[in-house]
């Protein structure tokens, strides 16, 4: 007997509060795969990252762009026969990613969203200005002039907020998020 | 008067301003009261569940219990905020666990989730609360011959919630025509615009939106009407990106669903929030709603 967990098995149990079948049913029939409309840009499309899962080649799964890639669209997720819940799944291998600090190079997901984070913890609302500095500089020169140019023209028409809005309970709201997380890592 | 707890969510603040601003006026118009929940927080968006999923929930949780207490229906126009509340309510009412646990959490804000309040998206006030028939009713200047591209995109239909059509829904459609417009059919109706991936795989997103804009164009819709905030601006501010970068020449007006609405109910222009667009209204638009 072993107490050791395969690789799908670790990461089906990160689906906190899904309800899909396990991944270990996928049939292969690529269905996620043809209705994705992010899958050209894949390093491997979700009908391979399952297969990868199963297989337990989690250094391959690690190295794939393919989670980060995944804009939580829920297409593949209505139609798959086997009611995999396989956008549940990315947003599973994005937290496993994260917790290990293991992600492909050259990525704005993961910084971006912890930046995100930290500023909803900060002020309990989001405010767009803060963010820019988590993704802008990956930018090449082209899309970093097209960026400043399409937030000027924002802030010309009234649609960019200059101070950052706060909810009025911040204190409270704090120590709630205190008893889910530590909050060391997030100040 | 009917009344429904309004979460507006953190772009209807500034970005999608004129998202709130029809909402309420066109409300108003119908008999119906928006009342604003007291210091609602983010709703997380996407990207809190890539980085922790109670954590997430939790945000959510606290916005219901504060809905909660109002005794209404909770509604949001932003299609994220309505799937991650639908969501953790229906965990939330499943789980006792996962309730419990976070319950304990909302302790320090004098908070408790109980499990009831439902869910709404704004589009299903419309379309479904009213429903088309009392909407054409209320129509003074109809939208006659405009053509409508209904873009419903991911979150409000996908997940599903209960027994729902997740393939070729009609609502949006029949609300529009029951504004008197002509709503077109194009292929791409139901598909991702790309969501945050405008971020963080910028060039994944400006081809998913150029791929919708193209549908769009080819069915001879004159304007755009979205129901998300992120939508419209991946649709609509960065079409001019879209242009940079494919060589196209789009120019495509997005419009907010209520802003449409409102404009067929005789509400004015500037009262809807026209004139914050990146790409300036229809010709055909351009007459509706001036004073």
């Amino acid at each position: 007997m072993t107490d050791t967990i395969t690789f799908s098995q670790e990461i089906s149990n990160i689906f906190q509060a899904a309800e899909g079948e396990p991944l270990t049913t996928c049939i292969q029939c690529g269905t996620c795969s043809g209705t994705c409309p992010v899958a050209g840009y894949m390093d491997n499309s979700p009908r391979q990252i399952i297969a990868l899962i199963n297989l337990g080649m989690k250094d391959q799964v690690l190295e794939s762009n393919t989670f980060w890639y995944c804009a939580s669209c829920y297409h593949c997720t209505v139609r798959c026969p086997q009611e995999i819940n396989i956008t549940e799944l990315m947003y599973a291998l994005k937290r496993y990613s994260i917790w290990k600090s293991r992600y492909k190079e050259g990525l704005i997901g993961p910084t971006f969203s912890e930046a995100f984070v930290k500023m909803i913890v900060r002020g309990g609302r989001s405010f767009e200005p803060v963010l820019a500095p988590s993704y802008i500089f990956s930018f090449k020169m082209r899309e970093f002039l097209q960026e400043i140019q399409g937030a000027t023209e924002l802030m010309l028409k009234g649609r960019l907020p200059i101070l950052p809005a706060k909810i009025k309970r911040l204190d409270n709201f704090r120590r709630m998020i205190g008893r889910i997380i530590p909050m060391g890592g997030l100040e | 008067m009917k009344e429904y707890a309004y979460f507006p969510g953190c772009s209807l603040e500034k970005m999608a301003s004129s998202y709130h601003m029809s909402a309420m006026e066109t409300t108003k118009k119908l008999g119906i009261k928006l009342k604003e929940i007291e210091d609602w927080n983010c709703c997380g968006a996407t990207t809190y569940f890539y980085i922790d999923e109670l954590l997430a929930y939790t945000l959510c949780a606290r916005n219901l219990a504060i809905a909660e207490k109002t005794g209404l229906d909770i509604v949001a126009p932003c299609s994220a905020c309505y799937k991650n509340m639908f969501f953790t309510a229906a965990h939330l009412k499943k789980d006792a666990d996962l309730a419990e646990h976070i319950n304990f959490a909302l302790e320090e804000d004098d908070l408790h989730f109980n499990g009831n309040v439902n869910v709404k998206h704004l589009i299903d006030v419309f379309a479904k609360d009213i429903g088309p028939d009392e909407l054409k009713s209320k129509v003074t200047k109809p939208l006659e011959g405009i053509r409508i591209a209904p873009y419903y995109g991911c979150q409000i239909v996908r997940p599903q919630k209960e027994k729902e059509d997740v393939e070729q829904p009609q609502f949006f459609e029949e609300m529009l025509s029951a504004l008197g417009a002509t709503p077109v059919n194009y292929p791409l109706k139901m598909r991702c615009c790309g969501g945050s991936l405008i971020i963080s795989s910028r060039t994944a997103a400006l081809t998913m939106v150029r791929n919708l804009l193209q549908s769009a164009v080819d069915a001879q819709a004159t304007v755009i009407a979205t129901a998300c905030p992120m939508c419209q601006v991946n649709l609509e501010v960065y079409q001019q990106q879209v242009n940079l970068e494919f060589g196209t020449n789009f120019s495509v007006p997005v419009l907010y669903f209520t802003q449409l609405v409102g404009l067929a109910l005789g509400v004015s222009q500037k009262k809807l929030g026209i004139g914050k667009e990146f790409v300036s209204l229809a010709p055909s638009l351009l007459r509706v709603g001036q004073e």
